[in-house]
C-alpha cells in the first residue's frame, strides 16, 4: 500500500498519549487506518513522516509511550533505547520472537500479545493443510477448475488421515487445539515439549527426531526461540520418511528450509503445507511448481472474526496501561527461553 | 470360480480390475464398442456386474442380463441401481458401507476448511508470485548507524484481492442425512466447536444433535449445510432455489452426496450472483462435467468425485467387492448386502 496523501494523520491532540505503530498491522490494509482507533490516545505514524526512521524517533522520544508492531517488525534494543519513555509494546501476533524481551524486562517495559486468540484458527488451519496435502484438495481443485477432469480423467488417489500417528512439535495452546481437533479423525496424538505435560494423555517423547521417526505427520507449533530455529532439519524430515507430512503454521525459521525444499523436490517426504517462511514474503521459487506443497502467505490468523477479537484487544491494552489497569493479555517476561530479538 | 463371468460397468479401480480377472471370467463394459450386440451374445455368461457411483445397473441391463445372480457395487450410494427390479428377480445387491466413512466425512470437512479459508486461493495466490511482488510500505536503510534494516515488506495479500476469510470453529453446521458419513461429519465438526443441526427423514430422539423438520428451515439456520443423505426419487434436488436462499450470501454448501442433490442451474447462478457465500463440491449433476463458469469463483472449491478416494480406501473397498462376490458363488452369508 503506498503512502496515502489522504491518509493524513489526525492533527496532535495535545492532552492524548502517543502509540508510536513501528509497523503497519496488516489490519489497516485490510479495514482501514482507524482499525485500533480510540479515544483514549493517538497514533505516531513514523511511515507517512519524510524523515528517516531513527530521526523520527529522535524527534519524538520524549513523547512515545507505547509501540504498536506485528509479527514482522522487530522491536530490537537499538529501538527500545532511543524511546526512553517507553513503558508498553504491543505486537498484533501471538508470537513474540520479534521482540528484545531482555531488553523490555531490564527496562521494565511490558509487552502484550494477541494471547490465545489466534490459536483456534491456528489449528483450524493446521487441519485444514494437513487435509489438502493428504486428499490433495488444492491440487485437485486446480485440476477441475482447468477442465482436465473431462479431459484427462481421474484424479490420482490421496492419503487417508484416520489412524495417522500425528506429532505435535509444541503442545501450547495452539498445539493442544490441533490435537483436540485431530483427535476426532481418530488419529493418535504424540508431542515434543520444552517439558513433558503430565495432564495430557498423549505420548511425550522427549526429542522432535524421536518423534518424527514415530509419526506419519509433523505439526510445528511452537514459539520461535534460539533453541527451535532450525530445529526441523535433515534428521527430522529424514526420521519422517517418504510417506510423512509436515504443516508449518508457527515460524518459518523453525524449519531448515533449504532441506525442506530438497526433501520436497526429491520426494524423500511426502508433502507439505507451509502458512510460514524463512523470508517472508519470498518462497523458494523451487517450492512454486511443486504438487506436494500446499502454500499461504502467512494469513492463518486473518479471519473477520479473529481480527474484530484482535481489535479489541489491542485497544483494551492500551486503553489500560493508559489508565493504569491491568493489561488484557500481558506476556511474563520472567519464564521466557532465551530469544534473539 | 474362473468360469463365472463378471461384468464391470466401468473403469474404477487397477487393483479390483486385477482381483476380478484373477478369479473370475472379467468383462471389461467400456472396452466393447457395440454394447447391444456385446449384451446379446454373452447374456447367458454373465452372472455378475460389478458398478460404482458412474454406472451400475439399471432396468434395461438387468433385463438383458437373465443369468444375472448379484450386483456388487464399488461404493455405498445405490442410486445406479434399480433396486426394485433386484428385488424382483431375485438379485443380490451389495456395497461398501463403513470402510468409506471416514474418508468422506475427512473430505466434507476438508472443504469445509479450504472454502471458509481460501485454502486453494491462497496457494494460488503464493504460487503466483503476487506476495513476493507485493507493494511495499516500508522501507528504511541507514548507513553507519547501529540500526537495523527495516525489511523490504509486503502488504498481506488480503490487500490484493479483496478476500474475506472466515473462521470455522464455532459455526452452525447443518447436516442433510444422519446416516453413518452425517454422523462422521458431525462427531469431527464437534471438535471444532461447531453445533450441530440436522434435517433426516424421521427425527431422531437419541441423538442430542437439533433436529428441522424441513430443509429449509435448517439452511435458514445454520452456516454450513452439508448434503450427506443418499440419492433417491425423495432427495434429488433436495437443494433447490428456496433452500440456497435460505442458506443466503454468507452460508456455505457442501456437497459429499452426489450431484443430483442440488439443482446445479440454481446454485451456479447464486453463486455467481453472491447470493450464495460459497460451495465446496466433491460432485456433480453429469460428472466429469462441470459447470465453467464455476471456475473462476473464488469462494467455491471443486473435486473430482474423489470422497472415498485414498489407495487405502479403496483397496478396502475392492476387498470388499471380492469377498461379497466370492460369498455369494460360495454360498456363504454376504459381507454388506442391501438386497
Amino acid at each position: 500500500m503506498a503512502v496515502a496523501a489522504e491518509n493524513q494523520s489526525q492533527p496532535p491532540q495535545n492532552d492524548l498519549p502517543y502509540v508510536l505503530i513501528l509497523k503497519p498491522p496488516s489490519a489497516f490494509s485490510i479495514f482501514g487506518d482507524h482499525f485500533f482507533h480510540s479515544p483514549k490516545f493517538q497514533f505516531l505514524k513514523p511511515f507517512e513522516s519524510p524523515l528517516p526512521l531513527p530521526q523520527f524517533l529522535l524527534t519524538h522520544a520524549q513523547s512515545v509511550q507505547a509501540i504498536l508492531t506485528s509479527a514482522s517488525g522487530s522491536v530490537t534494543a537499538d529501538t527500545i533505547r532511543l524511546l526512553p519513555r517507553l513503558g508498553l509494546v504491543v505486537t498484533t501476533s501471538q508470537g513474540i520472537n520479534h521482540i528484545d524481551l531482555s531488553e523490555c524486562r531490564r527496562r521494565g517495559i511490558a509487552v502484550a500479545g494477541a494471547g490465545t486468540i489466534f490459536s483456534t484458527d491456528c489449528a483450524d488451519f493446521a487441519v485444514g493443510l494437513l487435509l489438502d496435502i493428504l486428499r490433495k484438495v488444492s491440487a485437485a481443485n486446480r485440476y477441475v477448475k482447468q477442465g482436465l477432469w473431462s479431459s484427462q480423467g481421474n484424479y490420482p488417489l490421496g492419503n487417508k488421515l484416520g489412524g495417522k500417528q500425528v506429532g505435535i512439535v509444541g503442545l501450547g495452546s495452539i498445539g493442544t487445539e490441533v490435537a483436540k481437533r485431530l483427535e476426532a479423525f481418530r488419529c493418535s496424538i504424540s508431542y515434543n515439549s520444552r517439558s513433558k505435560k503430565p495432564s495430557v494423555p498423549y505420548t511425550f517423547y522427549p526429542n522432535v527426531v524421536e518423534l518424527a521417526v514415530n509419526c506419519d505427520a509433523l505439526i510445528i507449533c511452537c514459539a520461535l526461540t534460539d533453541e527451535t530455529h532450525h530445529l526441523i532439519g535433515k534428521k527430522v524430515l529424514s526420521a519422517l520418511g517418504k510417506d510423512g507430512v509436515i504443516i508449518n503454521i508457527a515460524r518459518g525459521p523453525i524449519i531448515d528450509e533449504k532441506e525442506l525444499v530438497q526433501c520436497l523436490i526429491k520426494r524423500e517426504i511426502l508433502g507439505a503445507g507451509l502458512d510460514v517462511f524463512e523470508h517472508e514474503p519470498d518462497v523458494p521459487v523451487e517450492l512454486l511448481a511443486l504438487d506436494n506443497v500446499v502454500m499461504a502467505p502467512h494469513n492463518a490468523v486473518c479471519t473477520t472474526e479473529s481480527l474484530e477479537e484482535l481489535r479489541k484487544t489491542v485497544v483494551g491494552n492500551f486503553e489500560a496501561f493508559f489508565s493504569n489497569e491491568p493489561l488484557l493479555t500481558p506476556v511474563p517476561l520472567d519464564d521466557q527461553p532465551h530469544l534473539s530479538g | 470360480m474362473e468360469s463365472i463371468g463378471v461384468l464391470m460397468a466401468c473403469p474404477m479401480n487397477s487393483y479390483l480390475e486385477q482381483q476380478l480377472e484373477n478369479r473370475f471370467k472379467l468383462f471389461r463394459f467400456w472396452t466393447v464398442p457395440d454394447k447391444s450386440s456385446f449384451l446379446a451374445s454373452h447374456k447367458d455368461s454373465i452372472q455378475a456386474v460389478v458398478g460404482n457411483a458412474f454406472a451400475g445397473a439399471d432396468a434395461k441391463l438387468i433385463e438383458a442380463l437373465p443369468k444375472l445372480e448379484i450386483v456388487a457395487s464399488f461404493s455405498v450410494g445405490l442410486d445406479k441401481i434399480d433396486l426394485a427390479k433386484c428385488k424382483e428377480k431375485g438379485i443380490r445387491v451389495t456395497n461398501t458401507p463403513d470402510v468409506l466413512t471416514e474418508d468422506v466425512a475427512d473430505l466434507a470437512i476438508g472443504l469445509m476448511l479450504a472454502v471458509l479459508r481460501k485454502l486453494c486461493e491462497s496457494d494460488r495466490f503464493v504460487r503466483s508470485g503476487k506476495w513476493k511482488r507485493g507493494q511495499y510500505v516500508l522501507t528504511t536503510k541507514i548507513k553507519g548507524f547501529l540500526f537495523p534494516f527495516v525489511h523490504f515488506v509486503s502488504v498481506p495479500f488480503l490487500t490484493s484481492t479483496i478476500f474475506q476469510l472466515f473462521q470455522f470453529t464455532g459455526k452452525r453446521v447443518g447436516i442433510i442425512g444422519l446416516g453413518r458419513i452425517g454422523m462422521a461429519i458431525a462427531t469431527r465438526a464437534e471438535a471444532f466447536s461447531c453445533p450441530i443441526s440436522y434435517y433426516s427423514r424421521t427425527e431422531k430422539p437419541e441423538i442430542k444433535y437439533k433436529y428441522y423438520p424441513s430443509v429449509v428451515e435448517l439452511a435458514a439456520n445454520c452456516d454450513i449445510l452439508v448434503v450427506a443423505c443418499a440419492l433417491t426419487t425423495e432427495t434429488h434436488h433436495i437443494i433447490n432455489r428456496e433452500v440456497i436462499n435460505a442458506l443466503g450470501p454468507k452460508g456455505v454448501l457442501i456437497n459429499i452426496g452426489r450431484g443430483p442433490h442440488v439443482d446445479e442451474p440454481e446454485l451456479v447462478s447464486a453463486l455467481v450472483e453472491h447470493r450464495l457465500g460459497g460451495a465446496g463440491l466433491d460432485v456433480f449433476e453429469h460428472e466429469p462435467e462441470v459447470p465453467e463458469e464455476l471456475f473462476g469463483l473464488d469462494n467455491v472449491v471443486l473435486l473430482p468425485h474423489v470422497g472415498s478416494g485414498t489407495v487405502e480406501t479403496r483397496q478396502a473397498m475392492a476387498d470388499l467387492v471380492i469377498g461379497n462376490l466370492e460369498a455369494h458363488f460360495l454360498k456363504k452369508p454376504l459381507l454388506t448386502p442391501v438386497v
